[in-house]
């Protein structure tokens, strides 16, 4: 039965991209028409320091199969700190997600700079890959956030 | 806020660009039926008058208080409709824009699944503009003043056209003259003018001008602050020589210990120098200056009975205590003009650089056609490292002269084995120039180059190129696998190309027509600035047609190699683009800062502070204030200093310090609507 419903599966996946590096990565990888996978949907912030792990949190709730967070790769930050920050507290979220019993599999955190659009196309088809291979998200239910 | 959100929504076809992938036609339906979208419009080509007309129009005549743009990346047009905001009276930070083409109709092929995501950016687009609030963009005073770090053509060019606009320029050079690599080199090409006589009477004006403070042997050290208010810190190295009553005569360097023993850098080690020294003739400003790695007496305590140059120096400038010194300032922009390194040929093996020593490279053979060179400018096979000789040992084996000179080009370039994929864009033609250098020194010397292909793209070089072939001079295409010794000549194994037949050439002297590479200490300058590189490791512009002399962040500019391989012309072009924008921070006085900065809830914030430890800026401050006649501790934030990273939000536990633009609530509804199946 699982089995099944893996067959054909295309993961959602919602990703945060800071604006500096890996937005920048992923428009140059437009301007360079390079194909990838359609399953990502990109939230843009100013800096992965931003983001805060209640929102993947939020974002697995609300039904999106994997969570991607791409930010400047360690020392390139534009706010010289903000992707350790990242890098920090997604290391222990992912002790967070086991605790839950979801596959930290389906988190992931990547590198992508202004000028490496194709890297932004391999970090995008391991992602879909990877979810695809732990299946649909369906632990959590669903429920109107608080905003 | 203006009441109930009333929303516009406008997807541009970008001519097919869009169009192709995503049914636009579709996405403006399913946009008409968001909440609070009053009207939702497809144009071809929204960015153009017409296009944001329309919407000006929509705003003036439906009273829309929110507007959303799906279209192109926001980092290309967000500033354009933000504009179109203002002309129709709307708060310009009531703009969301929905990137469906970068990262939609030029990524994906299948039209169900672009036109799909298209719809589901444009709702994100949609719940986030409902929750968005007017911004204040705040002006502050730019301080009319530019830093300049590196002083080569580029640096040079740069800071006198900032200092003849009437603005102060700082100059900052690391090594003890200005000049750089344009300073090493001979002739230039196309035209042959004498590299040093073009360039030193600019070198003469940067030290002259006074609104140019020239910071020589001199290194930045930290930088902080923002567009118009950057404050540096600059290490000024010690000479060990008081600059001030040094009267560059030379007598200390006459008597130095250690004349004659030290690899001279200018010279690229083919000449020598003391410890105490003047890196070349021209050099500026002209003063002498102890290299205290090589100075017996700064190295060891111990120079002789005393050091001699102490004694020599009559106007009594050398001061063994003399100490670093920081110098502070402010300037409102900064040009990052630091320029490039060759490559190290040692890297390819195969041409055995650093065994023989007839191989040598471009730069080496630039100083040894120079009249100023450690040769005089006669063409001879190097004697590397090997100290000066006494006079009967050169009467005895006199120098020799190569009859038999080789060229290889592409040494570094063009060569993914090294890492360097790219073309360094110089090393056809000064190879074509050496050439013609040595035919005008060693007329019936026999000259030969490999190359790979023959770029010469600018203005007279094609002619140039022409002009160096028909003096005789052989080009076969074909890059040489190996070079060795036979007898007392080099053997370079290679085949021709064009006639598929492999081949031996015997040859006195090699020379490598090294490319130009990122500089070894390029992150020095990214630490302190912040610079993204390009793939290549050359600094990153923001936009490599629209913005080449742009970087990401504003008020920072970037000239000459530092940004890429350029030839002079062009590393000038590039200085004065740079220098023109800059000088519109400086002439207008005025910039803009940040206005999606973080902002307390001062009834809900409980001053833990935390985001006072993550602000990379310190911008944040725990402040008392008075809360129902309790007087409690709470965040505050300094816009002035904030840079709107949201690191604090992100830290805040009560959820009370919100990025503005970012905030919870803005984005969580992004996330509910991009979350759904």
């Amino acid at each position: 039965m699982a089995e099944e419903t893996r067959e054909g599966f295309e993961p959602n996946i919602v990703a945060f991209l800071c604006n500096w590096c890996s937005y920048a990565g992923a428009d140059l990888a437009g301007t360079s028409r390079i194909q990838y996978p359609s399953n990502v949907r990109v939230i843009r912030v100013m800096c992965t320091g931003r983001v805060n792990p209640l929102f993947v949190m939020n974002a697995l709730q609300q039904g999106a199969d994997g969570v991607l967070v791409s930010g400047c790769h360690p020392g390139d930050c534009h706010y010289m700190q903000g992707n350790y920050y990242a890098r920090r507290r997604f290391t222990l979220m992912r002790n967070f997600l086991e605790y839950l019993g979801v596959d930290p599999a389906r988190v992931r955190m990547s590198w992508v700079s202004a000028s490496e659009g194709s890297k932004w196309k391999e970090v995008i088809e391991e992602v879909v890959e990877g979810v695809k291979a732990v299946g649909p998200m369906d632990q959590f239910k669903r429920r109107q956030l608080n905003w | 806020m203006n009441g109930r959100p009333k929303i516009g929504v406008y997807i541009c076809h970008c001519g097919i660009n869009i169009a192709h992938t995503v049914d636009v036609d579709e996405v403006v339906k399913f946009a008409s039926t968001l909440p609070d979208v009053i009207v939702a419009r497809d144009y071809r080509y929204m960015c153009s008058d017409p296009g944001q007309a329309l919407i000006v129009e929509d705003i003036n005549n439906m009273g829309l208080n929110r507007v959303v743009v799906a279209s192109c990346s926001p980092r290309m047009h967000e500033p354009t409709f933000r504009k179109t905001l203002i002309t129709a009276g709307l708060n310009p930070y009531f703009l969301e824009m929905a990137n469906i083409r970068e990262q939609c109709s030029w990524v994906h092929e299948d039209k169900i699944a672009g036109t799909e995501k298209a719809k589901r950016l444009v709702e994100s687009a949609v719940v986030k503009v409902r929750r968005l609030e007017p911004l204040e963009v705040k002006e502050v005073d730019v301080e009319p003043s530019a830093l300049i770090i590196g002083a080569g053509i580029a640096g040079i060019q740069a800071a006198l056209d900032i200092a003849d606009a009437g603005f102060k320029v700082y100059l900052v050079e690391k090594t003890p003259s200005v000049g750089g690599h344009m300073a090493q080199l001979d002739k230039t090409f196309p035209t042959l003018d004498c590299s040093a006589c073009i360039l030193t009477p600019k070198m003469v004006d940067v030290a002259n001008h006074p609104n140019i403070e020239l910071l020589t042997y001199s290194q930045v050290e930290d930088i902080s602050g923002y567009v118009g208010n950057f404050e540096v810190k600059v290490r000024k190295k010690s000479r060990f020589v008081d600059v001030d009553k040094c009267t560059g005569c030379g007598a200390c360097a006459e008597v130095c210990r250690q004349a004659g023993r030290i690899p001279n850098e200018f010279d690229e080690g083919l000449g020598m120098r003391g410890a105490i020294y003047i890196p070349f003739p021209q050099a500026v400003p002209a003063k002498y200056t102890i290299d205290k790695e090589n100075c017996l007496f700064l190295s060891r305590g111990k120079c002789g009975e005393s050091p001699k140059c102490q004694e020599a120096c009559e106007a009594g400038a050398i001061n063994f205590e003399l100490q670093d010194e920081i110098v502070e300032f402010k300037v409102g922009t900064i040009i990052v003009a630091t320029g490039f390194d060759i490559f190290d040929a040692r890297k390819k093996p195969e041409y055995a650089y650093g065994v023989y020593d007839n191989v040598v490279n471009a730069l080496e053979f630039e100083r040894l056609v120079s009249a100023s060179g450690p040769t005089g400018g006669n063409v001879v096979i190097p004697q590397r490292g090997k100290k000066k000789k006494k006079k009967e040992d050169e009467e005895e084996l006199g120098p020799v002269i190569p009859k038999n000179i080789t060229f290889i080009q592409c040494v570094g370039s063009r060569d993914k084995s090294v890492g360097n994929e790219y073309c360094s864009r110089v090393c056809c033609m000064y190879t074509a120039k050496q050439a013609h250098l040595v035919k005008d020194k060693i007329p019936d010397a026999e000259i030969t180059i490999f190359y790979m292909d023959v770029r010469a793209f600018g203005k007279g070089y094609e002619e140039f190129y022409d002009r160096v072939r028909r003096e005789g001079i052989r080009y076969i295409r074909g890059n040489p696998s190996e070079i060795f010794k036979r007898g007392d000549k080099l053997v370079v194994k290679a085949e021709d190309t064009l006639t598929a037949t492999p081949l031996e050439h015997e040859t006195d002297m090699v020379v490598l027509s090294v490319g130009l590479e990122p500089r070894s200490d390029r992150r020095e300058i990214i630490d302190i600035l912040k610079l993204s590189s390009s793939p290549d490791l050359f600094y990153l512009e923001a936009h490599p047609k629209l913005r080449p002399v742009d970087t990401a962040t504003d008020g920072i500019f970037l000239a000459g190699c530092c940004q890429g391989p350029k030839d002079i012309p062009d590393a000038v072009g590039q200085a004065k683009g740079a220098a023109s924008a800059a000088m519109i921070l400086l002439a207008s006085g005025k910039v803009k800062v940040e206005a999606q900065t973080s902002v307390v809830d001062e009834a809900t914030c409980r001053g833990c502070g935390f985001c006072v430890e993550v602000c990379p800026y310190s911008a944040i401050e725990l402040v008392e204030i008075n809360r129902a006649g309790w007087p409690v501790m709470v965040a505050r934030v300094n816009e002035a200093l904030c840079k709107g990273c949201g690191a604090c939000s992100a830290a805040c536990l009560s959820g009370s310090i919100q990025q503005r633009s970012f905030r919870d609530t803005q984005i969580l509804p992004q996330i509910e609507v991009l979350g759904v199946k």
